[in-house]
């Protein structure tokens, strides 16, 4: 066991954890973060995403230890407080959302795509999406709601 | 955390979701979000081999690593009295003999029969240890030669999987009547037919398969936090197969549902295992499915290979039609498949035709693959895509357009008794085919298609007429046609005595929004605003009798429902005129409100709900205090949504690559709870079927039956960048065999997409067929042999 500190949502957390735990397991397990979801084994479904010093990263393509100098934010630090993230309200607003179980990493990963693109398009918010799957909506809700969030985020809506 | 809005809702409107608040803020509760005092984890040694004997299962090195508490092996529950799992349907053959039914254990025991079938299990103080010694678990296996293909395994010389069963037919079962068949075929003017597969796909709900189970030795009984569309049922299932004393004595949990799509239905050798390693060391074991697991061993849908003709006059009149298909059970008999393939799938192939003669023969087929169930459609998607590609050949048959071809034979006076059991309650086919082609703007595809070309690209358009049977019932019915199980629901409602109210139903949601669409209704019912109505569903401690969400049965549940606000309202209206001194009948309900012309005196929802708790105000001998109601909804018909799907895709004859530029659909659901929410269901039902046409494929080689499609990297799920925008319409006519209208809608989208798009695919290409899912390659090989031919 290998004794770290995350930084997660704006707390600090000294933790113990294998060597080859990965970050999604830590934020799971030991940190009882239970937002980011494990939908796969060879990082292609999205449902872990977290962000790592702003960027949208799989978090279980990512060694807890490897995470150690970095801040982490999760899906429950999204929110502040009552007040839902655009991305988040845009979700809820559009549909953008069924059985829930993908939500969490398409969430903070439209929060990344809205980023880098403040205005994106459809064919753009589709190609971005690639790597996070959903089993339930047919995405056609989703890209709505990542264009809303967006603009949204943009303060344009 | 749910919030749900503080005014009133009306059944029929798109209210936003109450579940939604919890799952985007991470606040969603799935099973494997549980860790309970003292828990284990679980992890199977799984069969790498598709067939072979068990020699011997050397446990010892595992036993001896870092965390392991127990190693469960086949023979130690065999030893312990587990039951094996059940078939939930009774088939007969064509000659009178029941379906031949393998037994089927939790663990394995003298062989293995599939690729990942569970031969033993390790519970272990953490997953990583339940893991690590899984590995070291040491199993000598004899392989034995393996059958994948159908017609290979009836063949007279195939490898047998079970010693009892010979050339691995379950049954060969039978259908409508054959000599009306015969004699139809005899007077035809033309004939059509097919070869078709349809192809086996899997499932993937986004969340694994997930149990974690707690016995308690003091009082002998277990609790089971279950991912699963069915918790109640599973109740009685899990006491019955684990031998536990009553229902009382087990506790079923289904929280948070990540998606069912029908694979969370079937009870599981899995599942079964766990709970019964929680009994044996007395702890609560955790068992997650990776999604390598999920591949191997979630209940796969589809897999037919059919033969079928259809019989047409000289006017393209469909006078009979003739099925044969071989569908594809894998290793074992899973819980539903006999119903999938016989009841749920023949008696649908007609499809909203008016076909005088029908019959079909199925024949139920044992390989060495994962066992299949129901799936999204679960036996409809098959029919449709029969009859939808028969269609298109009667009209390319007749040399009429394929929109005419339907409009010829379509089904227009309601009730309809079909060749094939069923009689449709009521439906709008030809208006549905009008609004889809509107949609599609189908009078303007040609210019489109020239268009495409000039820019080197072969577009098509496809047509798919469907009609499917939802919310079965009623379960008089449904058992003598082989049923096991009850398909009625039930909703109670208790009112408190501040007016707040509890919805709860044995139907569970794994995505559907029932959390909304029962608080709409109840809403509408009492005129009260939607935050003060909670819905309790999964919990077999607050809700005794239910069986479940699969078969887009939603119109069950809240049929239930709206008996029971019906109930209550009535019970009100007796307690206000107690209060007005007035006679029951001169009280009248409307918004929230009773109120009395005899002496202009109203009384709100809430101070009804008060007095009736109150009881001061009525004679206690003649009317109970409390205001609780319960109704066991048993459906009198299967209900019939039907729609029309059309379906307008590009291919680029360079790279065999297609793309869905255009899907347009008209849906009749009947009554639409909640469009928001209804269209959800079939944009996610469409992009499963366009999945099935296209991209997704179970494959299994041929030799080794190894899954060679066992991950996301290998099976083709639709993503976000392959899919275009959807068009929807409703085109109702509500059904009036439930109070509410309602038909279903869940699975339609999978139902009508999948002939839609290899109808326009057909079309692009000016082919007769092409099986699924029409990949790349195919396509590209017929261009090639075109241009090269040219």
């Amino acid at each position: 066991m290998t004794a770290i500190t995350l930084n997660v949502n704006g707390a600090s957390h000294a933790i113990d954890v294998e060597d080859r735990t990965l970050l999604v397991h830590a934020l799971r397990d030991t940190l009882r973060l239970t937002g980011a979801h494990i939908g796969c084994d060879t990082s292609q479904c999205g449902a872990c995403t977290v962000h790592i010093d702003g960027r949208a990263v799989k978090s279980c393509t990512v060694l807890a230890a490897q995470a150690v100098d970095s801040e982490i934010r999760t899906i429950e630090g999204l929110a502040k407080g009552a007040d839902l993230h655009p991305m988040q309200a845009a979700f809820r607003e559009h549909h953008g959302l069924q059985c829930g179980f993908c939500t969490p990493g398409m969430i903070m990963m439209a929060v990344d795509i809205a980023r880098r693109h403040p205005r994106p398009d459809d064919a753009t918010v589709r190609a971005e999406l690639e790597g996070n799957l959903c089993r339930c909506t047919g995405y056609h809700n989703i890209v709505k709601a990542v264009i809303a969030g967006a603009a949204a985020m943009e303060g344009l809506a | 955390m749910n919030v749900a809005p503080s005014t009133t809702a009306k059944f029929g409107q798109s209210v936003k979701r109450v579940e939604d608040s919890r799952l985007i803020t991470g606040n969603g509760r799935y099973v494997d979000d549980l860790l309970l005092p003292g828990q284990t984890y679980a992890a199977f040694v799984r069969s790498a081999h598709a067939h072979a004997r068990i020699a011997s299962i050397d446990t010892s090195s595992a036993a001896q690593m870092p965390g392991v508490v127990r190693i469960l092996t086949g023979q130690d529950l065999v030893d312990a009295g587990l039951a094996p799992l059940p078939c939930g349907w009774n088939l007969d053959s064509v000659d009178g003999t029941p379906a031949r039914v393998a037994v089927h254990r939790a663990l394995a025991t003298d062989a293995v029969r599939f690729v990942g079938e569970p031969v033993a299990l390790v519970i272990a103080e953490t997953r990583n240890q339940a893991r690590d010694a899984a590995d070291a678990v040491f199993v000598n296996y004899e392989e034995l030669p393996t059958v994948v293909d159908l017609r290979a395994a009836i063949a007279p010389d195939a490898p047998q999987l079970h010693a009892d069963i010979p050339q691995n037919r379950a049954f060969t079962w039978g259908i409508g009547d054959a000599a009306q068949v015969d004699a139809a075929f005899a007077r035809a003017s033309h004939k059509v037919g097919i070869e078709l597969r349809n192809n086996r796909l899997v499932p993937n709900a986004m969340e694994p398969r997930a149990i974690n189970a707690e016995w308690r030795t003091f009082d002998r009984s277990m609790t089971i936090h279950l991912t699963h569309q069915n918790p109640i049922g599973m109740r009685v299932m899990f006491m019955m197969l684990l031998g536990l004393e009553s229902e009382n004595h087990l506790r079923v949990v289904s929280p948070d549902v990540g998606g069912g799509f029908g694979s969370k239905a079937p009870a599981y050798p899995e599942e079964l295992a766990v709970a019964f390693a929680a009994r044996a060391v007395g702890r609560p074991v955790k068992w997650t499915a990776e999604r390598t697991e999920s591949f191997l061993t979630d209940a796969h849908g589809r897999d037919h290979i059919t033969t079928a003709e259809l019989a047409l006059d000289d006017q393209g009149h469909f006078l009979a039609i003739r099925v044969h298909t071989l569908a594809n059970f894998g290793a074992y008999v899973s819980t539903s498949n006999a119903l999938v393939v016989s009841y749920m799938y023949a008696t649908m192939l007609t499809g909203q035709y008016n076909i005088p003669a029908a019959h079909a023969l199925v024949e139920g087929i044992y390989t060495n693959t994962c066992p299949v169930d129901a799936y999204r459609g679960a036996g409809r998607p098959e029919a449709a895509y029969l009859i939808e590609r028969l269609a298109n050949l009667a009209a390319q048959e007749i040399g009429v357009d394929q929109a005419e071809i339907r409009r010829r034979n379509f089904i227009r006076t309601f009730p309809h008794q079909t060749p094939l059991v069923y009689c449709y309650d009521s439906g709008d086919y030809e208006g549905c085919l009008d609004a889809a082609l509107r949609l599609a703007d189908y009078a303007g595809f040609e210019s489109r298609r020239a268009e495409a070309r000039a820019r080197g690209k072969l577009r098509g358009i496809g047509l798919s007429a469907y009609v499917e049977a939802c919310g079965i019932g009623p379960s008089r019915l449904l058992a003598s046609l082989g049923g096991a199980g009850s398909m009625w629901e039930s909703c109670e409602i208790r009112v408190q005595p501040a007016g707040s109210v509890e919805v709860l139903t044995g139907a569970h949601n794994h995505g559907q929004g029932h959390q909304t669409v029962y608080a709409q209704l109840v809403s509408e019912r009492f005129g009260i605003p939607m935050d003060r109505i909670t819905v309790i569903q999964g919990d077999t401690d607050r809700i005794q009798a239910g069986t479940g969400t699969y078969g887009s049965r939603a119109s069950v549940g809240l049929s239930a429902a709206a008996r029971s606000c019906d109930k209550i309202i009535s019970k009100g209206r007796e307690i206000v005129a107690c209060m007005l001194g007035v006679e029951p009948d001169q009280v009248d309900f409307e918004d929230g409100i009773y109120s009395s012309a005899a002496t202009n005196q109203t009384v709100a929802f809430a101070e009804m709900a008060h007095a009736a708790h109150a009881a001061a105000s009525f004679p206690t001998d003649r009317i109970e205090p409390g205001l609780v109601a319960t109704t066991f909804f048993d459906p009198p018909n299967f209900t019939y949504p039907a729609g029309v799907h059309v379906c307008e895709v590009e291919i680029d004859p360079e790279t065999g690559v297609t793309e869905v530029v255009a899907f347009n659909a008209a849906d009749d659901f009947g009554t639409v709870a909640n469009p928001m929410i209804v269209e959800g269901q079939v944009h996610g039902g469409v992009t499963q079927g366009i999945g099935q046409a296209l991209w997704e494929n179970a494959v299994y080689d041929p030799e080794t039956a190894q899954l060679l499609t066992a991950s996301y990297m290998d099976y083709g799920m639709p993503r976000a960048d392959s899919l275009p925008e959807f068009g929807l319409t409703f085109w109702p006519s509500p059904t009036p065999v439930n109070p509410l209208g309602m038909k279903g809608c869940g699975e339609a989208g999978a139902i009508g997409s999948p002939p839609a798009v290899i109808n326009a695919v057909c079309d692009a290409l000016g082919i007769a067929h092409m099986d699924m899912p029409a990949s790349p390659e195919k396509i590209w090989r017929i261009c090639r042999q075109r241009s090269e031919m040219a």
